[in-house]
């Protein structure tokens, strides 16, 4: 850890240097899980941003510099982290972060010391509310809750569900009762919901259990740490039910750890995949950009759309407000309409999330299709 | 529940059970014989599986050929630890060496985070652990049975090696008295480097298992899993052999069955093997197979 620390600084202090003096540049930090159980998704995020950075690195004729430092997925982290970058380097607005809990952590922080802060992948409704300077620019958990459950009761027919959920994340415990509520409501039934922690990796007790219930379909609002190993374990235990998750199970590599025991899966997400067709043009130049820059088999995902949506819709703020003070970017930012992004045109509501549809992925063939997306009955 | 539920449960706490025990030999073996907490154990395990993970995927070996090259591979570098953090200190209190030894743990850790990265990666698996068994209700993946018949092969292979051979009786010298082992001509740090290597492979061979019934790996994969396997040695009778293989495999018990008879606790069952814990050290710190051991003044 110390070492990647290292790193990040001795790179960051070389940027540092280049730059001349703080006046000529708009500072913006970058808090994201690099390392721990979230790293998979804050790495992709971390390249959207940089991407984004690349394409527009300035911004009112002034330098724009990231400083970027990782929670390391933890709650405290995350608030140290983004102490440091609001008192040690200084950053007028703050992309960060994914994961609701960290949001959370880092945000009551930027709240404090009156950073506007922009949320990549947190859903969780509580991170931005009752806030005056966090944002994000992906849909909230009941939306999303929503979304799967009309999937499920509407599209595929099932009228019975199962839950495995963990206990020890804001994110999973937020959706799980999103999902109970809409699916109940539309009048199926939950027959059965197990806990778990974050960083398990034995789930068979729980999903024998699961079995005997005889569900049609298991919502897992999980991690994609875990939540590819709980499919395998679910196959290898004889589970025939279908298996359904949430934004946070969205990753190119899901096939390749999950093997043929994620066939079928399906799960609701941000508008946006390489495999979608008619993108957007923002859509369609962020994956030819991407596609530019890496091997053919590292496809570009939701999170790095997200992270590159994060810094653009901030350097949109600040053009529009004509300014770089945070007071005068958190009003931008809370204006912001119908901003075309990579996941969609996104509008900033009166609760400072993002109004924007859901989309639908299934895995067919041992690829990921992007189905279409949903409106979702609340 | 059902009968056959029941079984499925009892299986599924046997695989968990025998891998903490696997473990957990390898960390009572070292405990044992140099009275040393090798918090490193959990590093190496992580080591052993990315071994095998990379003879795979980069140097394309066969599945048993990675797995051979994997555990001598940690072998070397179990003795290379001791080398290097451990030999330094051994005249020093013990508590020196512990502390070294969490320091090597955090080292190992962060170089795998560096080289490695921290995203989890697929392990391939040889086909024939995919296919399940179906009796009746039940399934049973061949690794259900594999591993605890493997964890009762190597407690039987340590046993004859620290009861039946010489370098066993070197080992037994020194866990009583070092600097008398030194007078009585014992090449003491010969037959330690040979307890760190057996201690590193197993943690290797343990680390594989893993990997094959969890087919995921990362550079934290070690850390939930030390804990509990220290919690089973501690159980057992941390020293013991014995004592670790009975704690394993019921510390996989109450896990599962916890889950098993209380669903709704489910969320919480680390709880219940670190309750087992703080219990065994209030009521009988020795565990079940442990003897108390006078120190000298």
């Amino acid at each position: 850890m110390k070492r990647i620390l290292a790193l990040c600084m001795a790179a960051i202090f070389g940027f540092a240097s280049l730059a001349l003096a703080a006046d000529d540049t708009v500072r913006i930090g970058v808090f994201l899980p690099l390392t721990g159980q979230n790293a998979f998704g804050g790495q992709l995020e971390l390249e959207g941003v940089q991407m984004a950075h690349k394409e527009a690195g300035t911004v009112l004729g002034k330098k724009v510099e990231l400083f970027v430092v990782d929670n390391k997925s933890d709650k405290v982290e995350a608030a140290n982290a983004t102490k440091r970058l609001i008192e040690k380097e200084k950053v007028q607005a703050i992309i960060g972060t994914y994961g609701s809990s960290l949001a959370m952590a880092g945000g009551e922080v930027s709240e404090k010391a009156g950073i506007p802060q922009v949320g990549t992948s947190c859903t969780n409704p509580l991170v931005t509310q009752g806030k005056k300077y966090i944002f994000r620019v992906c849909f909230i958990d009941p939306l999303q809750g929503a979304g799967a459950a009309t999937y499920a009761y509407k599209t595929l027919g099932f009228k019975k569900a199962a839950m495995l959920v963990d206990v020890a994340n804001d994110y999973s415990v937020g959706l799980s009762n999103f999902f109970k509520k809409s699916f109940t409501k539309l009048g199926g039934q939950v027959v059965a919901t197990l806990n778990y922690q974050s960083g398990d990796q034995d789930f068979t007790a729980q999903l024998t259990k699961i079995i005997s219930e005889k569900p049609d379909v298991l919502f897992i609002p999980s991690y994609f740490a875990e939540g590819a190993i709980i499919m395998k374990q679910a196959k290898e235990l004889g589970a025939t039910f279908k298996i359904m998750g949430g934004d946070a199970m969205d990753n190119p590599d899901i096939v390749k750890i999950g093997g043929k025991a994620v066939e079928g899966f399906v799960q609701t997400t941000f508008p946006y995949d390489p495999s979608m067709k008619n993108m957007n043009p923002t859509a369609k130049k962020f994956t030819d950009a991407w596609k530019a820059t890496h091997s053919a088999d590292k496809e570009p995902n939701v999170n790095a759309a997200l992270g590159y949506d994060a810094y653009m819709i901030i350097l949109d703020a600040i053009k529009r407000a004509n300014s770089a003070k945070p007071e005068d970017i958190t009003k931008a930012l809370a204006e912001t309409k119908g901003f075309e992004g990579v996941t969609g045109a996104t509008t900033i509501n009166e609760t400072h999330d993002a109004v924007k549809p859901i989309g639908m992925i299934i895995i067919k063939d041992g690829k990921k299709v992007y189905e279409g997306e949903i409106t979702p009955e609340l | 529940m059902t009968p056959e539920m029941f079984i499925q449960h009892a299986l599924n706490s046997l695989t968990l059970g025998s891998l903490y025990a696997l473990i957990a030999i390898g960390y009572t073996m070292v405990y044992g014989i140099l009275r040393l907490i090798n918090f490193a154990h959990s590093e190496i395990f992580m080591l052993g599986a990315y071994f095998v993970f990379w003879g795979v995927s980069l140097f394309s070996l066969p599945w048993p050929l990675a797995v051979a090259a994997s555990i001598v591979f940690t072998a070397g570098l179990g003795i290379m630890v001791d080398r290097i953090a451990y030999r330094p200190l051994r005249d020093a209190p013990r508590i020196s060496a512990l502390i070294s030894s969490i320091g090597v743990s955090f080292f190992l850790q962060n170089v795998a985070i560096v080289f490695f990265q921290a995203i989890p990666r697929g392990v391939y698996r040889p086909e024939w652990m995919e296919q399940p068994w179906i009796v009746g209700a039940v399934r049973i993946l061949p690794i259900t049975l594999f591993v605890p018949v493997l964890s009762v092969l190597f407690m039987l292979g340590l046993l004859y090696i620290v009861y039946r051979t010489k370098t066993g009786l070197g080992m037994r010298a020194i866990s009583k008295d070092i600097e008398t082992s030194y007078l009585m001509g014992v090449n003491v740090n010969r037959v330690i480097a040979i307890t760190f290597g057996i201690g590193s492979g197993l943690a290797a061979a343990s680390g594989i298992m893993w990997a094959l019934r969890y087919p995921q790996i990362q550079p934290m994969m070690g850390t939930i899993p030390g804990f509990k396997a220290f919690i089973a040695a501690v159980f057992g009778g941390i020293g013991s052999i014995q004592g670790a293989v009975v704690g394993g495999v019921v510390l996989g018990f109450i896990e599962i069955m916890t889950v098993a008879f209380f669903p709704d606790l489910a969320g919480y069952r680390d709880a219940f093997a670190f309750i087992l814990l703080i219990g065994v050290l209030l009521f009988k710190p020795t565990g079940l197979f442990g003897a108390r051991v006078e120190d000298k003044v």
